[in-house]
């Protein structure tokens, strides 16, 4: 077995703990859920009027003692979840550097590798964001993504391990690409988080508790309603920070992950002079990355415009996700231009 | 977060970062100066970082359906209507997103000025919708009405609101930190404690330690305030640089618009393919291809000379794809010595005020032809383009000088550096180097065409004017030419000689004088980016009071100075808490009570 495949091999085993992880923090997710419903049938006759007085704060409290009886095993649970994330992510680093080795220069650049260093810094950044504030929720979110992103880098783009051609030879390589790698990792991060902030909100914001007729609440909201997010289904909402808060921690990885992709914009603009002889060309790529720019400076607007912040704003985050996604996905593989360099 | 928004929290919306207008939280400080018996200062230092915003504030509720006072509404009137609603944040939103999706047809059609070829493709292949796109800009969308007209609103938008902002910003530099509000209770970070010294000496220390410096600027601007009765206070502020560097950032990106569209008036780029052993003169008539800015004057073109000595290549063995290619050029700047140079892929060279890139590379193969009268009809190289990875290069020679009466001759096909018969008759190249080079070319003869005026691609045989060769078998007659080989033309036309297989670069020069400044405005923007979203803006109080006054709350026997401390933030900001209990902590020296409001279970949580 040479190097490459022996890095092939940590990735597979890096895939199978963060499936452990991934499954361990359903069942988190499961356990706090019946927490979340033990508590509301503990405490409904007492705690109705408060709770609908003051919003979400009240539901977010730590559960009192009638909970504590599903608390045991949910902690040895998010402990496993904990501890196989850290083990997953840390194969991967690995894997990764095995990798360098194996092709003799930085490993980023291929979609495989982009793909497998992307999922390192997106658990690195959850291991981080948990350490803080475990949140079984975007444990599931983000090991989920991670694992499906492993399978189908190891099954449908994996290359082999082999030197680059002269328009790739530049320390670019590192500092640009490794950069959008960092970014794409923390924007699946602050994307989870902002999923869950407009899950809390949809549920804490129920139809009954909207001031406005229900009619004109947004889309969005009216198809969560659908959903069911207000139903028991997702009780363990109630264990997860309240939407504010999620929407604060969201922002801060957004203000990190923005500031990142800007240097991307930025690094890939001064490698393209000098590889390509122009520092901008609107090629595929170069026109996906300046779209998600723009949509994510739309969200930083979004934040501060009346009737924009929270949900809304969160929106405009799911639109930047998806052409974070789709510049790397479609634009790689259906669309020629300049970045099509590596076969795939 | 603001106090408003908090305030709201059960009402209406739960949660509402601040907005353009809530240019500090300064509901809190509002209220709290409500609350004074006389609201002078803090009440009008709380309404001074309104004013920024009055443009986009009052537009706000215009917009959202309650126009201004409509019979007062003159043209002048409605000038300033648009106006506000232009620079107004939801409109900035509304361009912001307009651009992104103005953006995405460039990626999927086909563009000009990237790929003409697939523009002219996608004409045939559509004949009904085509020219409509191309009517409406799709095929050039980076320069089509819409697409300039979304970014030159956004950029005036932003003019509109940078300036005012601006001028604001730099009164509210000279301005003094609020006076401490009466109650310090509703701050969402407190502090308190108790000390044993005297509430000037408490106050004093409290403005030694907030004024400290980090990085050789103080962290706060103090200023110490006498109460009356016995009872100090200290108000501090920090965090200039975070309105700082978003004005810089919104003006860097309106320097680098500037600058990127100086750059297109004095650019200029072509394109030269150089052989080996000859040159390269920079005059316009050297360029294959040439485009210019307009206030680009080619005679002002540098003429400096580049000479192709030598061009090396190396490929994988296994998988033949290119590792490494090197032309090794001397430069001659007017009046200067020749200079020996190399380009690389990634490592342009400048040569006379342009980069010299090198984007492409193949073989050139130099020819003799002798026609049906023995004199020599062409004597010269041809380059022949790559198509794949083994340099399987197409190229036409076209051989119009032929003695009088005969007809002009059309050679047309391929090149292989390697040829290998794979099959009886069916030749292919396995390698980029030039191990067996062969010539494998059909031959046209008849009228090339070259005096009908139409300009011609060089590259492309026009074939309607010619026939060509067959055999007596009716097949047609393929030349396999070696170096060094010569062989007979069909149909008596001449002779033609392989002499030697040079090589040629495809050399891109490229001269533009706003990079520097681009460059500078990016990295500008990025700096002010960063100062925008990660420099922390506070305000913080701290007030000392004498025990006598704090008996009734603390229990008799309080014979300290009572301190109580809360602190302000602009936008969420996890630090706030945490450098009020490090100031605190300073002060007291012990720590101090945990008493916040918001203390909730977590205690690293944000407290907003
Ligand atoms: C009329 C046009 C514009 C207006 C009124 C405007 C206004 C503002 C304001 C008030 C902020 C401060 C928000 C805060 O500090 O929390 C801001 C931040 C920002 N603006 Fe603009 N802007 C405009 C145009 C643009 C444009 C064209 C871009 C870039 C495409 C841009 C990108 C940003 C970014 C990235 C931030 C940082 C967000 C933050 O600080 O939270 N803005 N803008």
């Amino acid at each position: 077995m040479n190097v490459a495949e022996l890095s092939d091999l940590f990735v597979w085993s890096a895939a199978t703990a963060l499936t452990i992880a991934l499954v361990a923090y359903a069942i988190d997710l499961a356990r706090a859920t019946e927490a979340a419903q033990a508590v509301r049938s503990a405490r409904r006759p007492a705690v109705v009027g408060a709770g609908s007085a003051s919003g979400g704060d009240v539901l977010t409290a730590d559960p009192p003692p009638a909970a504590s009886a599903a608390s045991a095993p949910r902690r040895r649970a998010a402990g496993i979840a904990g501890s196989t994330l850290v083990l997953g992510t840390a194969l991967l680093l690995v894997a990764i550097v095995l990798r360098g080795v194996a092709a003799g220069r930085w490993p980023t650049a291929n979609m495989y590798e982009f793909t497998i260093v992307g999922t390192f810094c997106a658990t690195a950044v959850l291991v981080v964001v948990q350490r803080r504030r475990a949140i079984a929720f975007l444990g599931v979110l983000v090991t989920g993504i991670a694992v499906l992103a492993l399978v189908l880098a190891l099954n449908t783009l994996h290359v082999q391990a082999d030197a680059v051609q002269p328009a790739l030879q530049r320390y670019w390589l590192v500092i640009h690409v490794g950069v959008a790698i960092l970014a794409t990792g923390v924007f699946t991060v602050a994307f989870a988080t902002s999923v869950l902030q407009v899950l809390q909100d949809a549920r804490t914001e129920g139809r009954s508790r909207l001031e406005r007729p229900w009619r004109r609440a947004d889309g969005l909201r009216q198809a969560f309603h659908g959903a069911r997010v207000t139903g028991p289904a997702f009780a363990w909402l109630e264990q997860v920070p309240d939407a504010r808060r999620l929407e604060a921690l969201s922002f801060r990885l957004h203000a990190v992950g923005f500031v990142l992709w800007t240097f991307t914009l930025i690094g890939g603009a001064i490698w393209a002079e000098e590889a390509w002889g122009r520092y901008w060309g609107w090629d595929p790529k170069e026109v996906g990355t300046f779209v998600a720019w723009v949509v994510y400076a739309a969200y930083l607007h979004a934040r501060t415009t009346r009737g924009w912040a929270g949900r809304r704003a969160a929106y405009i985050v799911f639109v930047g996700y998806a052409v974070v996604l789709a510049n790397f996905t479609v634009v790689n593989l259906f669309i020629t231009g300049k970045h099509s360099y590596s076969g795939l | 977060m603001t106090d408003r928004s908090r305030a709201r929290q059960g009402a209406r919306d739960p949660y509402r970062p601040e907005g353009l207008d809530d240019a500090f939280s300064d509901d809190a400080t509002r209220s709290a100066a409500a609350d004074e018996a006389t609201p002078g200062g803090a009440a009008a230092d709380a309404a001074a970082p309104e004013t920024p915003a009055a443009g986009a504030s009052s537009a706000g509720p215009v917009g959202t359906g309650a126009p201004a006072p409509l019979p007062a509404l003159g043209a002048v009137g409605w000038l300033r209507w648009a106006w506000r609603q232009l620079t107004s944040m939801r409109v900035a939103l509304l361009l912001l997103v307009l651009l992104a999706v103005a953006a995405v047809p460039g990626s999927v059609f086909p563009q000009r000025p990237q790929d003409p070829a697939r523009v002219a493709e996608y004409l045939t292949d559509h004949p009904d919708v085509g020219p409509w796109l191309d009517r409406l800009g799709f095929f050039d969308v980076y320069a089509s009405v819409w697409f300039s007209a979304v970014y030159l609103l956004l950029f005036v938008s932003l003019i509109g609101c940078i300036l005012p902002r601006t001028r604001v910003h730099l009164a509210a530099l000279r301005g003094r930190p609020p006076r401490t509000p009466r109650r310090l209770g509703r701050f969402p970070a407190q502090g308190s404690g108790t000390s044993g010294d005297a509430p000037r000496a408490v106050v004093e220390r409290a403005a030694a330690v907030l004024r400290r410096r980090r990085l050789g600027v103080p962290a706060f601007r103090v200023d110490v305030h006498d109460e009356g009765a016995g009872t100090w206070s200290v108000s501090a502020e920090r965090g200039y640089l975070r309105e700082t560097g978003n004005l810089l950032f919104h003006l860097a990106l309106l320097g680098l618009l500037v600058s990127v569209a100086t750059g297109q008036l004095l650019h200029y780029r072509g394109q030269a393919i150089v052989v080996q052993g000859t040159g390269f003169a920079n005059v316009q008539a050297g360029y294959d291809s040439f485009e210019r800015g307009s206030a680009f004057d080619p005679a002002d073109l540098d003429p400096f000379t580049l000479r192709l000595d030598d061009f090396e290549s190396r490929f994988d063995p296994r998988t033949l794809q290119s590792r490494d290619f090197t032309a090794h050029v001397t430069v001659t700047e007017p009046g200067g010595e020749p200079t020996p140079e190399q380009i690389k892929v990634n490592h342009p060279i400048v040569a006379g005020g342009a980069k010299v890139y090198l984007m492409g590379n193949g073989y050139a193969p130099r020819l003799t032809v002798h026609d049906a009268a023995g004199e020599v009809a062409f004597a010269g190289t041809v380059p022949f383009l790559p198509q794949d990875e083994v340099y399987t290069s197409r190229g036409v020679v076209k051989v119009p000088d032929v003695s009088g009466g005969q007809d002009q001759v059309g050679l047309v096909g391929f090149l292989l550096p390697t040829a290998v018969e794979a099959a009886p008759g069916l030749w292919r190249s396995v390698d980029p180097q030039p191990a067996e080079p062969l010539l494998v070319l059909s031959v046209w003869h008849g009228n090339l065409g070259l005096d009908t005026g139409v300009p011609q691609n060089v590259y492309r045989l026009d074939e309607s004017r010619m026939q060509q060769s067959v055999d007596a078998a009716g097949d047609v007659v393929t030349l396999y030419v070696r170096p060094g080989q010569t062989v007979d033309l069909p149909d008596g036309l001449g002779t033609l000689t392989f002499d030697d297989l040079p090589r040629f670069v495809a050399l891109d020069l490229r001269h533009d004088p706003s990079l520097a400044w681009v460059l500078t405005f990016a990295l500008l923007a990025l700096a002010g980016l960063m100062a925008s979203l990660f420099a922390p803006r506070r305000r913080l109080w701290l007030r000392a009071a004498p025990g006598a006054d704090a008996a009734q709350d603390e229990g008799p026997g309080a014979a300290t100075t009572v301190v109580t401390a809360a602190g302000l933030a602009r936008g969420d900001d996890v630090g706030l808490q945490p450098e009020l209990d490090r100031v605190l902590a300073a002060v007291l020296g012990a720590p101090p009570e945990p008493s916040s409001p918001s203390a909730g279970p977590d205690p690293q949580e944000d407290r907003t």
